[in-house]
């Protein structure tokens, strides 16, 4: 079989093209150029940047498989960044990686994946794809400090089924270790952090391309009296303790974010819980939901732990609710529903319920 | 004394079955002659002396610099002769066809003092846009002239551009579509336009298989680079009418009468003027076979492959062909193209290796389907007829099983 494989220029996909090669596989090494200055130039510093190209290209040399650069800049534009601002506009906290495997590397790329003259499309992802009783199921990364199920929830059956995740079967010390054994360029590479089209601060990056979001407006308490005025809702997640722009005798954190009336509204740790939250774009792995109250697990952002959650649906759409309240829910992040290690599901969270 | 190197090549070598393979293992069939081509063994041979026996700086008082120096006057001389120069010393030895071009815009513009008008083409290569665009930071008034849906300047268009003391460039051949562009033409038109005109071309893609001299085109600075015709990358020249201040853009030792500094390339040097001895002498052969070769690709394609639209018409480049399999992007179809053998371009590629849209097309007023769907194969001094109908053949196959 021959696999199209995603290498960004990290050491995880280059050790998941060495894998497959060795697994006596063909490969083809594909690098998305996603983003691109002004003048056309990729970015030179940050994620996704001519460097990480190069070394993508340099690792593909090494492994003597044919290597490319596919001009993804306005599909990404369009599919990505576009909606990354808007969603800050709205007054929420996007998640620009899995938009773009939502809407273009398991999307736009996947497709392309025949006509490029490939039979799967691999990535570097931790997570695991298992194939039983004729359907695929997506499971956690074994490496439970690097585990990425959560920014795949989106893939179904049709998706799984030309997908493959080899790097999700090794903790990252042992791909690492893989990468030095093999001599890859990548094998001490930093691991990227940041969102791959932001060069430094976001919020600098938004306040650039995205007038709408910096409109300033009023910082308001909980009984909606105002208590100071900030540059806009752009500078705020809820969540958010630091940076207020005003002092108290107790901790304050953003509660809610109104970017009709561009008004923050800080409240105390107890004004962060919700009981639940409402969920759109959302899609199950088997491609069938979980029976009305199926009792779940949920994780509501990349860094948080699944927390015991039931999911429910009503007239007014699906939703999960928590056993315990839940602190820091943002709409416009992901909630990603786990039965164990298997990923049931998930979608984006459109609403909190207090 | 080393002996001089000999520049006389009486006929070229017939044509090596040359080959490299792509990382399938698949016997490659490079038709992207135009990007660069293969060095000829002449032009090999020619150059290997100034590794060690002749290496010698020119500009030297000593035995080995003069054996330097003599071998790069004698290809100055025959560059001068080839070129239909009046001089030797109108001849500038550059590191490149975008060195040359940056000379020819950039110092003519400037020198002087002076900021003198700019006249030039949508469809130019970037060496010339990107200096046209410099000298207009720096002062200078820059009209780019639009094309037709042929991609073909008009000579009318750039003549009503021109104003006193006016820098014209317009290249001799598109080096994408191959359009070929009117130059005696426009060279004429634009003198009689207005005063103290000075014309360029950048011959660079045109001068393997088309005539291109100062005499005959009444230009007066032309581009060339080695790399296109068989010579070695990194060397080429600026044909400059004496009598036409440059600002030099290479600052240092004073080499090149102070108008290009830096030690010479002797070796690339000779590689250059070897590599258009041969191409003059070839000119006629080339455009047979290589043209036969791309006639039968193209005949070939457009039996096997249904509704391929030639990008331009006659007259153009013999060696290349630019087209539009509808429905097919092109870079998906150069990846299995290059999967199955075969290398063709598309536009350029940017630093990171992507394909950019084309600046040619977009001036040509195709709409995006032809912008994504347009690919360029060009065929070189190594090809022959049996390379067309097999690349089309290779070509049909991978758009069968696209559609």
């Amino acid at each position: 079989m021959r696999a199209l494989v995603a290498m960004s220029g990290g050491v995880d996909s280059s050790v998941a093209a060495a894998l497959m090669l060795e697994q006596g596989h063909d490969v083809v090494g594909v690098t998305l150029k996603q983003w691109q200055g002004a003048d056309g130039s990729m970015p030179t510093s940050g994620c996704c940047t001519v460097a990480d190209a190069e070394d993508a290209r340099r690792v593909a040399a090494q492994l003597d498989v044919p290597y490319y650069v596919l001009d993804y800049v306005a599909d990404f534009r369009e599919r990505v960044v576009e909606p990354f601002g808007a969603a800050y506009a709205a007054g929420r906290t996007p998640n620009p990686c899995i938009d773009c495997n939502r809407r273009v590397r398991f999307r736009t790329l996947l497709e392309r994946t025949t006509a490029l003259g490939c039979d799967v499309l691999v990535t570097g992802h931790y997570a695991r794809v298992r194939h039983r009783g004729g359907r695929y199921r997506l499971l956690r990364g074994v490496d439970p400090g690097k585990d990425q199920s959560y920014v795949l929830h989106m893939l179904g059956q049709t998706e799984l089924a030309k997908v493959l995740l080899p790097i999700g079967e090794f903790n990252k010390l042992s791909v690492r270790d893989h990468a030095t054994r093999l001599g890859l360029r990548t094998a001490a590479k930093p691991d990227s952090q940041d969102i791959c089209f932001v060069k430094g601060d976001y919020r600098d990056f938004l306040r650039e391309n995205f007038t709408d979001v910096a409109q300033p407006g009023p910082i308001v308490d909980t009984a909606g009296a105002v208590v100071g005025a900030h540059g806009g809702t752009v500078d705020f997640t809820i969540g958010q303790r630091k940076g207020l722009g005003v002092a108290f005798g107790e901790p304050r954190y953003v509660v809610d974010l109104d970017p009709g009336t561009a008004t923050v509204t800080i409240g105390n740790r107890r004004d962060l819980e919700v009981s639940g939250c409402r969920l759109e774009e959302l899609s199950f792995v088997s491609g069938t939901a979980p029976p009305n109250g199926a009792r779940l697990s949920v994780k509501v952002r990349y860094r948080a732990e699944p927390v015991v959650a039931l999911y429910e649906h009503n007239g007014q759409g699906p939703f999960v609710r928590f056993a315990d309240p839940q602190r820091a829910v943002a709409p416009g992040q992901a909630a990603v529903i786990y039965d164990g290690e298997e990923v049931v599901g998930g979608g984006t969270i459109s609403e909190v319920m207090r | 004394m080393p002996s001089r190197a000999s520049l006389i090549v009486e006929r070229p070598a017939s044509p090596v079955r040359w080959r490299v393979r792509n990382c399938e293992n698949v016997p490659m069939l490079y038709l992207d002659h135009a990007a660069t081509t293969v060095v000829r063994p002449e032009v090999r041979a020619a150059m290997a002396p100034f590794a060690d026996q002749m290496f010698g700086n020119p500009s030297g008082i000593h035995g080995v610099s003069r054996a330097a120096k003599n071998a790069m006057e004698e290809a100055r001389e025959r560059a001068a002769e080839l070129l239909g120069a009046d001089k030797p010393l109108e001849i500038i030895f550059t590191a490149g066809g975008t060195e040359a071009d940056n000379l020819a815009i950039v110092g003519a513009a400037l020198a002087g003092g002076r900021r003198r008008p700019i006249v030039t083409s949508a469809i130019e290569h970037e060496a010339v846009l990107e200096s046209a665009r410099f000298a207009q930071r720096l002062g200078c008034e820059l009209t780019i002239v639009g094309v037709d849906s042929a991609g073909r300047v008009a000579a009318h268009e750039v003549a009503a551009a021109c104003r006193d003391g006016a820098i014209v460039s317009v290249m001799a051949a598109n080096n994408e579509t191959g359009a070929l562009q009117p130059i005696s033409e426009i060279a004429a038109a634009a003198t009689a336009a207005a005063d103290g005109v000075a014309v360029h071309t950048d011959a660079v893609q045109a001068f393997i298989s088309e005539e291109v001299t100062a005499a005959a085109t009444g230009v007066d600075m032309i581009s060339l680079a080695a790399h296109k015709l068989g010579g070695p990358k990194g060397v080429g020249l600026l044909y400059v009418r004496d009598g036409i201040p440059l600002e030099p853009v290479i600052h240092g030792g004073g080499q090149e009468l102070g108008r290009r500094s830096g030690t010479h390339n002797v070796g690339g040097i000779v590689g250059l003027v070897t590599a258009m001895t041969l191409s003059v002498a070839d000119r006629d052969r080339f455009r047979e076979r290589v043209g036969g070769a791309r006639d039968r690709f193209e005949a070939v394609l457009a039996v096997e492959v249904g509704g391929i639209e030639l990008t331009v018409g006659e007259p153009r480049l013999v060696q290349h062909s630019h087209l539009r399999i509808p429905g097919i992007p092109s870079e998906t179809l150069l990846i299995r193209l290059d999967q199955a053998g075969v290398a063709a371009a598309a536009g350029s590629a940017c630093q990171s290796g992507a394909i950019e849209t084309s600046h040619v097309l977009a001036a040509m007023g195709a709409n995006d389907a032809v912008a994504t769907e347009s690919l360029r194969f060009t065929f070189g001094w190594v090809n022959d007829v049996g390379d067309g109908e097999d690349a089309a053949k290779r070509v049909a196959a991978v758009v069968g099983e696209l559609r």
